[in-house]
């Protein structure tokens, strides 16, 4: 019992801790944003992509075989900013959704394309390979990537948003572009910026989670609504939020996935649909200051 | 011209279409049937996407109720076509009742996302529930009763397309009348300042409860047609993927005009028919790239921008 309890809890906080990094950035454009982004698992995807081309083809290292997924995200979702998506943030939603599936099918068709419809493994180094024994069960190593990474997350999107210059600019843009504006900060730059820092975070969830949601040209769409739903249920524009939410919907569906397989998936939409439904804002809605 | 003229017209361009098509593509009959159910269930989109405002990836929920509802009616009650019709639309319009009690209250995000957790639990529940829906192998071996007890369902599909022309055209009748009616005038209303409209004393829930069930009740006859012509229901039917598409289609021919449902469902039909066949990721691309297009360029839709380019052409001012 013990032990199933946790086995469950270690499987559910990695998969939640993958979910936290690839939604944080979502969660950003979202809720401070006033983004409807549905594409932004491809930038999941393209960090896959680019850290396992990095590793197979160049031969570098785990390490910054990692940040080659996060400039590779990044620098993508800096371009498309600048190129379409700043066009959209004053628009209705509807034409913000329809875009980003555009986006999303687009992405789903080049990757198959430059990269063949199969998964494709990032290749892990010697000390992340093979199991730890933890004394009541063996552990895959590299399920403790998404758990360092994730905390680091954590860490590192506090301190920008609460340590840095930036931080702060982000924050009074968010709460009053005009004001904001007027005082000399230049918002344009910072949506920019912050759209591609949640990107190349996204790009590092890819690859720290490429065990648990395999890199495929269809991830895009087979994992949209989960990323979707850590927004939603922990409130869009609320860090800690998504935070909270990854680790409950992940717990969720692990222990569904150990309990009862054939219901792990309606255990984790009835979960969401009923957290909507009590508080359509989200788990936690984003107080603002003003 | 007047009027009265003006809606004879426009009442007549389905029918005169459909013996168009049938004319033209004269050995591809059930291929057309599937382009007016298609047409039939992007409708239905229509009225809460463009009419009522709210962006859905979940509206197969319907769509599939209607197809297992009015398939198990066939097989295990009476293969009867019509009274599998009304089968079909009351599990389309139940569904989409129930769901709406959830929704209604919601907007935006939370909407989208709460109607894509109502087609999966569906979805799941249809798939795990076997020994009823077949699960993925789906429900097969529908055979209908003749049509009005007279017409023969045939091979090739000649009777499905005029069955399905003729609910289309009568659906399309309804809604021109329901959209202009006071209750459609306020769902727009509702859609466009809800605050203003609740401010007046109007009941936003409730007209967006019963316009949500009038669509799944449409969506679900869709569902129905489309089970006992093509005398199969698969999983596909309840699918976000499904959702996804007729939401392009929409888009593609301009959301909030009856017009361009009609207009998006068949050019994409169509576009899809001799495109995908060559090339399934190239095709992807293209529907991406066109999305991505039309949202820039042309927000409106094909039909709206046939008819700015109409206007212009007749010299007047855009409306």
């Amino acid at each position: 019992m013990f032990s199933l309890i946790a086995s469950i809890l270690i499987d559910g906080i990695a998969y939640g801790l993958v979910l936290f990094m690839v939604s944080v950035g979502l969660t950003v454009t979202l809720g401070l944003m006033r983004f409807v982004n549905l594409a932004h698992g491809t930038f999941a995807m393209i960090g896959g992509y680019a850290a396992a081309t990095a590793i197979t083809a160049l031969g570098l290292p785990y390490g910054l075989a990692l940040i080659c997924a996060a400039l590779a995200a990044g620098a993508i979702a800096y371009g498309l900013e600048i190129a379409l998506i700043r066009r959209l943030y004053h628009r209705p939603e509807l034409d913000q959704v329809l875009l980003t599936i555009g986006l999303v099918f687009m992405g789903i068709a080049l990757s198959g394309m430059m990269f063949g419809n199969s998964l494709v493994p990032v290749r892990l180094p010697e000390f992340l390979r093979g199991a730890t024994d933890l004394g009541f069960r063996q552990v895959p190593t590299q399920r403790f990537v998404p758990l360092v990474l994730g905390l680091a997350t954590l860490i590192g999107i506090w301190l920008l948003f609460e340590r840095t210059r930036f931080g702060i600019r982000l924050r009074a843009t968010v709460d009053n572009p005009r004001a904001a504006g007027e005082l000399g900060i230049n918002t344009r730059h910072i949506y920019a910026a912050a759209f591609a820092i949640g990107a190349a975070l996204a790009g590092l969830g890819g690859v720290a989670g490429a065990e648990l949601l395999p890199v495929e040209p269809y991830y895009p769409l087979k994992y949209l609504v989960l990323f979707l739903a850590v927004v939603a249920v922990g409130g869009p524009g609320n860090m800690l939020g998504s935070f909270v939410a990854a680790l409950l919907l992940g717990t969720v569906e692990t222990a569904g996935k150990y309990l009862a397989p054939d219901f792990a998936t309606i255990a984790l939409y009835a979960l969401m649909l009923l957290v909507l439904s009590w508080r359509p804002e989200g788990l936690f809605r984003r107080t603002s200051k003003t | 011209m007047t009027n009265l003229h003006r809606s004879i017209g426009a009442a007549a361009v389905i029918p005169l279409a459909a013996v168009a098509l049938a004319l033209i593509f004269p050995n591809q009959q059930a291929f057309l049937a599937q382009i007016a159910i298609t047409a039939l269930v992007v409708l239905s989109l229509d009225l809460v996407v463009g009419f009522a405002g709210l962006a859905t990836l979940g509206h197969a929920a319907m769509y599939g109720a209607g197809a297992y509802g009015a398939a198990l009616y066939a097989l295990h009650v009476w293969a009867e076509p019509l009274t599998g019709l009304i089968v079909g639309g009351l599990a389309g319009a139940t569904i989409a009742f129930l769901s709406a009690l959830m929704l209604m209250r919601s907007h935006g995000l939370t909407f989208l996302m709460m109607t894509v957790a109502i087609t999966q639990i569906l979805y799941e529940i249809v798939n795990k529930s076997r020994a009823v829906t077949g699960g993925d192998d789906g429900l097969y071996g529908i055979v209908m009763k003749p049509l009005l007890g007279v017409f023969e369902f045939d091979f090739y599909g000649r009777l499905a397309f005029w069955y399905a022309a003729v609910v289309l055209w009568l659906v399309f009748l309804l809604l021109r009348h329901i959209v202009a009616s006071p209750f459609g005038l306020t769902v727009r209303a509702v859609r466009d300042d809800g605050d203003r409209v609740a401010t007046l004393g109007g009941n936003i829930f409730g007209h967006r409860v019963a316009l949500y069930t009038l669509s799944g009740a449409i969506a679900g006859l869709a569902g129905a047609l489309s089970a006992q012509t093509v005398q199969v229901v698969g999983l596909h039917s309840l699918s976000v993927t499904f959702s996804a598409d007729i939401l392009v289609m929409l888009v593609m021919g301009g959301a909030g005009r009856l017009w361009g449902g009609l207009l998006g469902a068949l050019v994409f039909m169509m576009i899809h028919h001799y495109a995908a066949e060559i090339d399934p990721v190239r095709w992807m691309l293209f529907v991406g790239a066109i999305l991505v297009a039309i949202v820039l360029f042309l927000p409106k839709g094909l039909f709206g921008g046939l008819e700015a380019l109409v206007n212009r052409l007749r010299g007047r001012a855009p409306a």
